[in-house]
């Protein structure tokens, strides 16, 4: 299928999708219209780098710098968690400026 | 007030453990100004001076939240009937839920719509009762409201929020579903909910006009899988298939008493919008006791929690946690018996009866329609 993003398109999270703590359950979730979705740490922490600033190929580099990682690997795991949310519309992509 | 038990038990007597609920329905009012024949609000709707006020439902928003509540719905009715409606919005965000507003919109104006972004609503999900003027006036009994609807959806984009439209089919629209999708797109909707029309209360009634064929469900579904595929990552299409025509039953509620609740404009709660249809079934209010007492302990939530009230053919069927035995309400729709096995499912020994009558109807010729109305002094 073709794909939904590039490594120089930058993902950000549009308005009506937001981070926010389940504090009943000690979750960290996504909260999009009509659902929320319950994130592990990967989850949390590739979507708290979506700052509408920075591309998907500089998140991975920062992230596999930070987590002392391979970037490939990494890569690959935020490629896919982004187009599955892509898909359902609860990341938007813009173009770099 | 009679006294709530003192343990969750089943219908049976069996222990139950409740789980915290996800999403609460709120439906702030019955009045509307439309009329649709299939609206799921039940026969008998609660009158204007029986509804709750701003600050009852603030207490129930934040009961809701401190239950484990992530997502409310405000709905209606039309909740823009309720002048307070920004004041409700208000407490639902103060309470920290994700607030979804789910409208006709028909009578909120820009500056009301404006007003109702101040005070916090995420989302709006707005009807479609058919595309153009001649099929959406028709079935919403209103006419004008094609226009104004159209307006409405320009300024929830204009203002940026993001936008669903609920488009309910039947057989006298069915046939222009991808043009309800195309409309969707064009509108600039992230996603689409496709509800088939649910046989319930007001639909009930007008079964004989809005029955879908066969044929039309299946030419749905191949609509709704060619659109998902062409519109990937553009919109997203949720459908809710024709279920008389099904194998197996929908999940009701995700099962009930598990995940979500609805409060009623009078402040009745309910574990499913249709749940007063279950005759003998008693509910509590959140006038007199509070959200976390009704949910974990009243009987109407425990009845059918678990799986041990299950009778055959779903106690030993592989799907009883997949599908819960179907819709309670329409087992007590079709069979008479709210325990019973969804009659839509295949095991079911009503199935034929329910495959037969459903085809007569989806045959029938009438398009004539009883519209949803107050009854007299309404």
């Amino acid at each position: 299928m073709t794909p939904l993003i590039a490594p120089d398109q930058v993902p950000y999270l549009p308005r009506g999708v937001r981070l926010a703590d389940d504090r009943v359950r000690g979750l960290r979730i996504l909260q999009a219209p009509e659902r929320a979705m319950q994130l592990d740490q990967i989850g949390d922490a590739i979507l708290s780098e979506l700052d509408g600033a920075r591309s998907m190929g500089q998140i991975t580099r920062d992230l596999a710098s930070r987590y002392n990682a391979p970037e490939d690997q990494i890569a690959g795991d935020i490629h896919d968690f982004l187009t599955g949310l892509i898909e359902r519309r609860m990341v938007f992509v813009r173009d770099a400026p | 007030m009679k006294d709530l038990p003192a343990q969750p038990r089943d219908l049976d007597g069996n222990p139950v453990t409740p789980r915290a609920p996800m999403a609460m329905l709120a439906e702030v009012t019955h009045r509307c100004p439309l009329a649709c024949p299939y609206c799921s609000n039940p026969v008998e709707l609660t009158r204007a001076g029986n509804e709750l006020s701003p600050a009852d439902w603030a207490r129930v928003f934040r009961e809701a939240a401190e239950l484990g509540v992530l997502q409310v719905h405000i709905s209606g009715g039309e909740p823009g009937a309720r002048r307070d409606l920004a004041e409700i919005v208000a407490g639902a965000r103060e309470a920290g839920l994700y607030v979804n507003l789910i409208t006709s919109g028909i009578g909120i104006t820009r500056a009301r719509l404006e007003e109702l972004d101040r005070a916090g609503v995420e989302h709006v999900q707005l009807s479609l009762q058919g595309i153009r003027p001649d099929m959406a006036d028709r079935i919403s009994g209103h006419p004008g409201s094609w226009d104004k609807k159209m307006a409405f959806a320009d300024w929830v984009t204009e203002i940026g929020f993001p936008l669903t439209v609920n488009a309910v089919v039947h057989r006298q629209n069915m046939e222009r579903l991808s043009e309800m999708i195309d409309l969707s797109e064009r509108l600039g909707a992230r996603r689409i909910e496709v509800a088939t029309v649910q046989f319930h209360g007001w639909a009930d009634l007008n079964r004989a006009a809005l029955m879908p064929t066969r044929e039309q469900a299946a030419f749905a579904r191949q609509v709704v899988n060619d659109a998902r595929l062409r519109l990937r990552g553009r919109m997203v299409i949720d459908y809710v298939p024709a279920d008389h025509h099904a194998i197996y039953p929908k999940a009701c509620m995700g099962g009930w008493g598990s995940t979500g609740l609805n409060v009623t404009p009078d402040g009745t709660v309910l574990p499913c919008h249709a749940a007063q249809s279950i005759k003998g079934m008693a509910f509590e209010t959140v006038r007199e006791r509070s959200l976390a007492e009704i949910w974990s302990l009243s009987d109407s939530f425990n009845a059918f929690r678990g799986t041990a009230w299950m009778p055959e053919p779903c106690q030993t069927c592989e799907r009883k946690t997949v599908d819960f035995g179907g819709c309670r309400c329409q087992a007590m729709a079709l069979a008479g018996d709210a325990r019973a096995t969804d009659p839509v499912c295949s095991k079911s020994p009503l199935h034929e009866q329910v495959v037969a009558r459903a085809e007569a109807d989806a045959a029938s010729p009438t398009e004539a329609l009883i519209y949803r109305r107050m009854t007299k002094g309404g």
